[in-house]
């Protein structure tokens, strides 16, 4: 008979005790650090420049990158999976060129959104199954869906397309006037509803724990029984659509659809899900994290702005934060272990 | 070599590819093959994609090196941007833009700033660890704004004969910078294949950590290849702002980065790391400027060549895709006994 | 006493390969409330087995009964749904989860579409209480140890009521007394009434816990016994199918006396090295031509003191001597140069590179301490490769297919070309025998035994007493990240008298 009650027990706990202390504050680390950096950075604006602390510069955060906020939740869900999508830029342009054509066309609002959103989810779709039915690197195969958007955009149109459409119009001019001068758009709002959707999905769904499931290790999750292929698929679909959105969103503040739309913007979207503590290499962070990267990326433009600087300072600026948190988030990993 | 020895050739995808490419220009485009001589120098549309090709060609051979070691260099367009403004702001200060020797100063420290920034690429992947992908992508962000530093937001012209012959001159009747692509691809065929470097390379993509208790050196080659494919990068940038005559930190070496790995990936190398293959590289790049060309000579609009760069892609993704391929063969040929791995 | 009506029964199984038949027309049964062996050397078609019958691979032939209705899986979930559990030799679960995630993940308590995140915690606790486990179940499960992990595994298994659970090879990682809590734990379950299929390379494990034994040779049914009807002899014979003409040689080798290797000058000194978190500060001396025995349980620092002397993590105090001359082991390579070699535990993530040839591998360590500008002529490599693909019988003998189509043993065995021609002074082989086969396995320790008598100094680490005390002239005892012990090889030294070193860390 061999006695099991014991010694196992006290052998066992002892370190992961130990452990438990500071273990969950280090899953917070990153997002805490991008929060504490937004708060400099609106002190320093705050102190240097007159009229900074006015309540429209955090407002018209939130209105002038309504889209990227959107593009950056579907991006998040993508790296949380430890994949990457490239494609989400092309896909503004392309799914703002199709609207602005339809529209043009004369087809009525109703029909052109659930089309437009249909075309990104879609795209995401194919890209999706093409990842995981043949195993292909998630960056090269966005990369074609990328070619395959802006190609498609082009095609359809080389030059910007104006939108006359009422509807168009009228929802880019809806707000809620807090006071003259200070308001928070409808798109904002949009793009928070977005937002709070996907913080719930992650945190209280099967699905986002899947999600995170298949970032931690892919391999155990498919042994584990869970639907890994179909999950995988679902975030690129995921992303696909939020990127529609986002097209969406940003032909409806340009009111107009253009093939140039969003170039750059998956690099955006990618440094604002990096510097919000998302790790790239999946299974760890929250939306809220990308939400501040998405405010961080948004208030460097509107300091250099105040500035009078060059938009090339942004860059730099962009470059250098996103070094600094893929560092912290190396040492917070290289703690974990 | 049997037929399905050749289907199953890393190279014959690309080369196939080429030569319907071909076949189709020849078709739809009178003249596509002409080449005539001109002032001693070779003119067509074939030395056009050439040169068309080159500044790909040396980008993508950096890309393979980097690639080979498991990793990925996403900053290669914004070191191209940074290369050119830095010999262009020494050739706009100089008294004399035609003076050889200021050109070459140029030169010289345009390609050791590339080092420079390749080493740091290098010392984030080697030294911190970082994910390649993410680590490079920090200059590909930073490094634009750089450029634009350099030329303090302006589009420097410059008016250099000597520098002029980097990207568009002629020597013996070629152009020059398609014998500088011809040189570094030599080179760098040479330094991996007569050595021992590209087995060292490919075990290091392999697995690092086998490699490091191999007594392989795995940080200082994975340093080496950033440097590599800075260099490579940097004599491109050249090449760029050369033919151009200017500096313009926005537009030079704009997306190179993923025509660079598409290059790569078309060649067969696996961007897992591991094998690499630097005439599928080649033949890769190749196929993607002759596709730029060639769209454009048989009157598809340009932009059209992206949807087709993305057909390319997809295609073949799957055709090297293991899965896929197994799908396709598994009637017709079982795989030879020792491939098949038996699970225990 | 009649038998039960099988819960499991699996009649013709047939599994195709490309090129090779990998189950061919396998029976195979399970009872309920039975421990049920699957043995079988490797490649004999266990795993395969295991993953026909949970749905990761379709079958070519044949059919699977589950409570007598026809089933044929698609995949891990259905298998689950349908009552057939399995814990993986690697912990198969998310490490970045909590706990209760990875006990609950795709079958999590809802309401309303929601995830009950106290519900969920509140039922892990109770879970693992009854498994004994005391664990913070909202913690992330990295912050634990392997062993927990696997304990956590069997938990999520025990808890989706599984019909059939099965464990494949789930002690490799664990300590004995880990290993008595999992039998604790499997023979309640059996009692409950679920059939487990158990694998183990372990044949006192087997021994232990097993009621029957169904054995598997080259993909083909070969039997199943009662384990107490089958002496291990028998069974070892039915699982390689030859004679164990190579291991009992071995066993009547003559014992070099130590008396005569310890007069030669030694060749490494190790003096209070040591590194903080990985081993305490230790003293240790090789001999040429000596074997040196490290034994000692799993995370015992039996790894951690080969890899400071090879270089692989550097030592934080201490000094090192080679052949009298002090040296700091900076890195492997700096080892290399001293001629010191070390082979690693894990073959596949830190030994081998499966995409190059064999023959790349074999002179990859060569290669990389002459530099990469100094290639090794053509000739030459398929001269040395050539040779040690004779003297250690690689299989199949073609050095240029890669090497990840090899088996584990012939992995191993390229492994040690590698290091053999680059003629080192020290051996550190860390776990040359796990999970290979009973034959490879003997090759290997043949293998030691010459080289020693050669003249080459060996380190040899090994999870197998047995194996330790056959092979080594003195044999080192760790326990608890610490050398407790040194022991002459000598007549009256014997498994018993290591165990009880390792039990207690006196030194007696």
């Amino acid at each position: 008979m061999i006695d099991v009650s014991t010694t196992p027990a006290t052998n066992k706990t002892g370190p992961a005790s130990r452990r438990r202390t500071y273990r969950p504050n280090a899953q917070y680390i990153p997002v805490l650090a991008t929060l504490s950096l937004l708060i400099v950075m609106y002190t320093f604006g705050a102190v240097s420049y007159e009229n900074f602390t006015h309540p429209s510069v955090l407002l018209n955060l939130f209105t002038n990158n309504a889209f990227l906020l959107v593009v950056a939740v579907g991006m998040t869900f993508v790296i949380l999976t430890g994949g990457i999508d490239l494609s989400v830029g092309a896909v503004i342009a392309m799914t703002s060129t199709v609207a602005a054509t339809l529209l043009q066309a004369g087809w009525p609002a109703g029909v052109v959104i659930p089309v437009v959103l249909l075309v990104g989810g879609v795209l995401g779709l194919g890209m999706g199954a093409v990842i995981h039915f043949f195993k292909v690197e998630p960056f090269i195969a966005t990369l074609a869906g990328m070619f395959l958007a802006r190609g498609i955009a082009l095609l359809i149109n080389q030059n910007s397309i104006p939108i006359t459409n009422e509807f168009w119009t009228s929802i880019a001019e809806t707000r809620i006037v807090f006071e003259p001068g200070v308001y928070i758009s409808g798109m904002a709002l949009v793009a928070l509803a977005v937002v709070a959707v996907a913080a719930v999905v992650l945190a209280w769904s099967r699905f986002g724990r899947n999600v995170y499931a298949i970032g931690g290790n892919a391999d155990s999750a498919l042994l584990m029984g869970l639907p890994v292929g179909r999950t995988r698929i679902g975030v690129y679909t995921l992303s696909g659509f939020c990127a529609a959105l986002g097209g969406l969103i940003y032909s409806i503040t340009t009111t107009s659809g253009y093939a140039g739309h969003g170039t750059g913007t998956e690099l955006d979207a990618i440094a604002a899900v990096v510097i919000g503590g998302v790790l790239l290499t999946g299974g760890s962070g929250y939306v809220l994290g990308t939400v501040l990267g998405v405010l961080v990326l948004g208030m460097i433009n509107t300091i250099v702005n105040f500035a009078s600087l060059n938009s090339w300072w942004a860059r730099m600026a962009i470059g250098v934060l996103l070094f600094a948190f893929i560092v912290l988030q190396r040492l917070v990993t290289r703690k974990a272990k | 070599m049997t037929l399905q020895k050749i289907l199953k050739s890393r190279l014959m995808w690309p080369v196939a590819m080429l030569v319907v490419l071909l076949l189709c220009a020849l078709i739809f485009s009178d003249g596509f093959f002409d080449i005539r001589i001109q002032d001693g120098h070779l003119f067509g549309t074939p030395v056009n994609i050439l040169r068309a090709s080159a500044p790909l060609v040396l980008v993508a051979i950096g890309m393979t090196l980097v690639i080979s070691t498991g990793g990925i260099d996403l900053s290669v367009g914004s070191v191209m941007a940074v290369s050119g403004a830095m010999a262009c702001l020494i050739i706009g200060d100089l008294s004399n833009q035609n003076s050889v020797g200021g050109v070459a100063v140029a030169v010289v420290a345009a390609i050791a700033l590339s080092l420079v920034l390749g080493l740091w690429n290098g010392f984030l992947v080697a030294v911190l660890g970082i994910q390649p992908i993410i680590a490079t992508l920090i200059l590909m962000v930073a490094g634009r704004g750089l450029a634009q530093l350099i030329t303090s937001g302006q589009i420097i012209n410059v008016q250099s004969s000597p520098y002029k012959v980097i990207g568009a001159g002629y020597v013996l009747g070629l152009p020059v910078s398609v014998l500088i692509a011809a040189v570094v691809l030599a080179i760098t065929v040479l330094l991996t294949r007569r050595t021992a470097l590209g087995l060292l390379l490919e075990s290091v993509g392999g697995s690092p950590v086998a490699s490091r208790l191999a007594g392989i050196q795995a940080r200082r080659f994975t340093v080496m290849v950033y440097i590599a494919s800075a260099a490579c990068a940097g004599i491109a940038g050249l090449i760029y702002s050369s033919n151009v005559s200017s500096a313009d930190g926005n537009n030079a070496g704009n997306l190179i980065e993923l025509d660079a790995i598409l290059a790569v990936v078309i060649g067969g190398t696996a961007l897992t790391g591991g094998r690499f293959s630097l005439a599928g590289t080649t033949l890769g790049a190749l196929l993607i400027a002759t596709l730029d060309t060639t769209a454009q000579s048989v009157g598809i609009p340009p932009e059209a060549t992206l949807v087709f760069k993305a057909v390319v892609v997809v295609v073949l993704c799957l055709a090297q895709s293991a899965t896929f391929r197994a799908m396709l063969f598994r009637r017709s040929t079982p795989r030879p006994a020792a491939r098949a791995e038996v699970p225990a | 006493m009649g038998e039960p009506p099988a819960v499991l029964e699996m009649t013709g199984i047939q599994k195709i390969f490309p090129g090779v038949v990998a189950l061919d027309g396998v029976d195979f049964r399970l009872l309920p409330g039975e421990i049920h062996a699957l043995m079988g050397e490797n490649g004999a078609g266990k795993s395969t087995l295991i993953k026909v019958l949970t749905g990761v691979y379709g079958i070519d032939g044949g059919d699977i009964k589950l409570s007598g209705r026809d089933v044929l899986f698609t995949g891990p979930l259905q298998a689950q749904e349908a009552g057939i559990s399995t814990v993986y030799q690697e912990v198969n679960l998310c490490a970045n989860l909590s706990v209760a995630e990875n006990i609950f993940i795709g079958r999590q308590p809802r309401r309303f579409g929601r995830i009950q995140w106290s519900e969920m915690r509140k039922r892990s606790a109770g879970l693992l209480a009854r498994l004994d486990l005391d664990l913070d179940v909202s913690a992330p499960l990295n912050t634990y140890s392997l062993a927990v992990q696997q304990m956590v595994a069997i938990a999520r298994a025990v808890d989706i009521e599984a019909k059939v659970l099965i464990l494949d090879e789930p002690t490799s990682s664990l300590d004995a007394s880990e290993v008595a809590q999992l039998f604790a734990i499997m023979r309640r379950l059996r009692d409950s009434g679920v059939a487990i299929l158990f694998v183990s390379h372990f044949l006192d494990q087997i021994y232990e816990v097993a009621d029957r034994i169904t054995v598997l040779r080259n993909g083909a049914l070969i039997g199943e016994y009662r384990t107490a009807e089958l002496p291990q002899v028998e069974l070892v014979r039915k699982m390689i199918g030859k004679e164990l003409a190579t291991l009992e040689q071995l066993e009547s080798r003559p014992r070099e006396s130590a008396e005569q290797i310890e007069r030669g000058e030694p060749i490494l000194r190790a003096e209070q090295l040591g590194r903080d978190g990985a081993i305490a500060p230790f003293d240790l001396t090789i001999h040429a031509g000596e074997v040196v025995g490290l034994a000692g349980l799993l995370g015992s620092g039996r790894t951690e003191l080969a890899r400071l002397l090879f270089g692989a993590d550097k030592a934080d105090s201490g000094k090192l001597e080679l052949d009298g001359k002090p040296v700091s082991m900076r890195s492997p390579r700096a080892a290399m140069a001293h001629g010191i070699a070390f082979s690693s535990e894990n073959r596949r993530t830190e030994g081998v590179i499966g995409e190059l040839t064999v023959r790349e591998n074999i002179i990859l360590a060569l290669q990389a301490a002459r530099g990469w500008t100094r290639p090794i002529a053509k000739r030459r490599q398929d001269q040395l490769v050539g040779k040690y693909i004779k003297a250690l019988q690689i299989r199949p003998d073609n050095p240029e297919i890669p090497v990840r189509n090899l088996s584990g043993g012939n992995q191993q065995k390229v492994l040690l070309a590698r290091w053999l021609i680059t003629e080192p002074k020290l051996l550190i082989i860390d776990e040359p025998t796990r999970g290979i086969d009973v034959g490879a396995k003997a090759e290997i320790q043949r293998l030691v035994a010459e080289l020693s008598s050669g003249g080459m100094a060996v380190l040899f680490v090994s999870a197998e007493l047995e194996e330790v005390l056959r092979l080594s002239h003195k044999i080192e005892v760790l326990r608890d990240r610490r050398l407790v012990e040194e022991l002459d090889n000598t007549g009256d030294v014997d498994a018993d008298r290591i165990m009880r070193t390792i039990a207690s860390g006196a030194t007696s």
